[in-house]
């Protein structure tokens, strides 16, 4: 690996005018489960590293009436195993369930995953059906809250400025009514980068869809939301047909690349329309009637 | 670079030793400290053969920088052996259900079993199977490994089955 200056903060403060002062030449460390591979490869050549992991003001999970926060530090186990979390939605700890593997979640960070931005991203799925939010810090800089489905410009790129860093994460709490689902599709049971990685939520009434969130990955440049297919959903019956016809709609909508690495673009669009029809048949099933 | 002296406790022994900010544990581990018994397999965190524990959680050692666990309690698979020299009970097993082939995953393997076993004394199958999820063997196929461990979930003798 190349040289590098080393920076292990002992507060925010500390941490961002690190980052003001070294912007462009510096990273963000935390985990290091994508970093330090990709520093290894060759992908990234930060001339220091400022090590977040210490800063354990950022590991939390916590509701505030009817918001819940996570820290850009929670580890993805500590999301996987969180009881709070799993109350509110399961598809979040689930997710993050099946992100790497045992040893890779107790380092890797929620913030992390984000602010890596892969196409595929796992935690991303689940926490745009949650609607979340990220919020960021950049010294001498006001605070920024981002609606997560914009901030994803494209693969390993946000709208992160070079000195700016998440914070926390967080996403109005589920009505009670809600239901979801999350699959993750890959070749193998563990380090897998998915083919498929499908959330859904709906809030039904009566018969009728009166909510309905779809996201998935990697089926574009940046994990998305299927606005199309959830406004299709909303305010009808959740027939056969009708999820048919949403199936159809989605495999038109992703963009998935042409190389085929893993799976082709086809096998893609087939399986995610598959896959969403099942996790809507999923959800449905844990409605109360 | 700027070398930075930090402080491990390695398997109980307190090291005092200069590094380079860019050392990978795994290395420091193994050449620093001559500790050969953690594996250098992909150097990209996706065959846990480099397992060790920091502060009682199993890490990839190949993905940590050896600055970022300063002042941590690291246990490799040289420190699972007992104060009177003698094998953890994982080790026995794995040797008593012939879980050892080539060796090289074993200790991560072993440190995972442990790891394991320190949080749910008594792991179904399954579970034990979901905790080594990360551990690559190419040799045994996983079925030795599993019965090993199994063999030492609470209540029950580790025995062996050939």
């Amino acid at each position: 690996m190349a040289d590098i200056e080393y920076l292990a903060p002992r507060d925010l403060e500390e941490a961002l005018k690190a980052m003001e002062e070294w912007k462009g030449r510096a990273k963000v460390i935390a985990g290091g489960t994508n970093l330090i591979p990709y520093m290894r490869a060759g992908w990234v050549s930060p001339e220091l590293l400022i090590d977040f992991s210490g800063l354990k003001d950022l590991d939390f999970i916590k509701r505030e009436d009817e918001t819940l926060s996570i820290g850009a530090l929670t580890t993805i186990a500590e999301v996987a195993s969180s009881e709070t979390l799993r109350s509110f939605s399961p598809i979040l700890p689930n997710a993050a369930g099946h992100l790497g593997n045992p040893l890779c979640r107790n380092r890797a960070t929620i913030g992390g995953n984000l602010a890596n931005a892969s196409p595929g991203a796992d935690m991303a799925p689940p926490l745009l059906v949650l609607e979340a939010s990220v919020h960021t810090e950049r010294g001498g800089e006001s605070s920024r809250e981002i609606p997560l489905d914009q901030f994803f410009l494209g693969p390993n790129k946000t709208v992160l400025e070079q000195d700016e860093v998440i914070t926390q994460i967080s996403f109005p709490k589920p009505k009670d009514s809600a239901t979801g689902s999350q699959t993750k599709f890959g070749l193998r049971n563990a380090d897998a980068l998915s083919i498929v990685n499908i959330a859904v939520m709906i809030e039904m009434e009566g018969k009728l869809c009166r909510k309905a969130r779809v996201a998935l990955c990697p089926l574009a440049p940046t994990p998305i939301r299927m606005y199309r297919v959830e406004e299709t959903l909303e305010g009808n019956e959740i027939t056969a047909e009708l999820l048919d016809e949403c199936g159809d709609m989605l495999k038109q909508e992703v963009t998935p690349r042409l190389v085929s690495i893993r799976a082709s673009a086809e096998y893609r669009k087939v399986l995610s329309s598959v896959l969403f029809k099942r996790a809507v048949r999923e959800a449905l099933k844990g409605v109360e009637t | 670079m700027k070398n930075q002296t930090i402080d491990l406790t390695v398997n109980g022994e307190k090291h005092e030793i200069l590094v380079e900010p860019n050392a990978l544990l795994v290395n420091v581990l193994r050449d620093e400290l001559g500790l050969t018994g953690t594996k250098y397999g992909c150097g990209t965190g996706q065959c846990a053969a480099c397992t060790v524990l920091v502060n009682g959680e199993s890490v990839l050692s190949c993905l940590t920088l050896a600055v970022a666990v300063d002042e941590a309690d690291i246990v490799t698979i040289e420190g699972l052996d007992q104060p009177d020299g003698s094998l953890d009970p994982v080790q026995e097993a794995f040797l008593d259900h012939g879980a050892i082939q080539c060796g090289f995953c074993t200790p991560g393997m072993a440190m995972m079993g442990r790891d394991l076993l320190n949080k749910n004394p008594d792991p179904s199958e399954s579970e034990i199977r979901e905790h080594i999820k990360g551990n690559l063997c190419r040799c045994t196929g996983y079925t030795s490994i599993v019965r090993a461990i199994k063999s030492c979930s609470q209540g029950r003798e580790p025995q062996a089955k050939l």
